[in-house]
């Protein structure tokens, strides 16, 4: 039984997500969905994947609000990249590779999530062993300033939330 | 039965905003990966409409069957989580393969294999 409950955030996250599926909270709902809900974290124990540690829920809300604007914020900017294609004259798009001092794959995956819902940026490719990434920018204008915003504004406080 | 005559105004000019905005995007994601140059660059357009736009979409559906059916409706923020968590790996694929070709062709856009540099730095490997 303790299999099944080893990752009680991911059983929750579960059942809230048949209860939105089926939107409703009737008790037939709650128990089909906690059945399926301990079943698939037992699945994904099986798996004996790292066990993740998220602390301070404060900071991930904040997180959360920061990712948003920085989503508005970098739509605008593609979106006026695409439609000015005159202003586009001087604009360079690469390559920078950033070094990350992040190991936790929950922290990696999160911090991936992020730079692909910014448009502008890309991750693309990983290397676990020198534990640098590669990222595709379309606006490139300064690669020190890129490494500076990944760590600053995402990568240190992934590390606060995972590490 | 939901009927769209049936939304007062208010909700009818804020549904219709977050649609066009919405659409809007999309649109101009798909001109972008129509004229940018590069495949890399190109495969940022795209992000448009799979982040605010999509987003404005989805809040306008949540908008507008709340107000219909006056409670909230809420599993469009399913689709939204769903959509953040795959679609890193379609790009990151796609991505990782252009890299792969463009590698293996020598091309000089694309920065080398870190892996080459790493044994060129040690001596006897």
């Amino acid at each position: 039984m303790r299999r099944w409950l080893r990752y009680p955030l991911l059983t929750l996250a579960l059942l809230g997500l048949w209860l939105l599926l089926n939107e409703s909270v009737s008790p037939g709902a709650f128990l089909l969905g906690g059945m399926l809900a301990l079943g698939g974290a037992g699945a994904f124990a099986a798996l004996t994947p790292p066990r993740p540690r998220v602390r301070r829920l404060a900071a991930v809300l904040r997180l959360l609000r920061d990712v948003l604007v920085e989503v508005v914020r970098s739509n605008n900017a593609v979106a006026r990249i695409i439609l000015q294609p005159g202003r586009a004259q001087g604009r360079r798009s690469g390559f920078v590779l950033i070094p990350l001092d992040m190991k936790n794959p929950y922290g990696l995956a999160a911090l991936t999530c992020i730079l692909t819902a910014t448009p502008g940026t890309v991750w693309v490719d990983y290397d676990a062993a020198r534990s640098t990434f590669l990222l595709h920018v379309l606006d490139l204008i300064d690669e020190e300033a890129w490494v500076r915003i990944v760590k600053d504004k995402w990568e240190r406080r992934l590390m606060e939330i995972f590490e | 039965m939901t009927h769209a005559a049936d939304l007062p105004l208010w909700a009818a000019v804020l549904v219709s905003l977050l649609l066009l905005v919405g659409s809007g995007l999309a649109l101009i994601g798909s001109i972008g990966l129509l004229r940018l140059r590069s495949f890399y660059d190109r495969i940022h357009a795209p992000t448009l409409g799979t982040t605010l736009g999509i987003g404005c979409v989805l809040l306008a559906s949540m908008a507008f069957f709340s107000v219909l059916q006056t409670r909230f409706v809420l599993h469009e923020i399913l689709i939204a989580v769903f959509m953040v968590i795959t679609t890193p790996v379609t790009l990151m694929l796609l991505a990782r393969a252009a890299l792969y070709r463009d590698r293996s062709e020598g091309s000089t856009e694309v920065p080398t294999l870190p892996v080459d540099a790493a044994q060129n730095e040690r001596p006897g490997v």
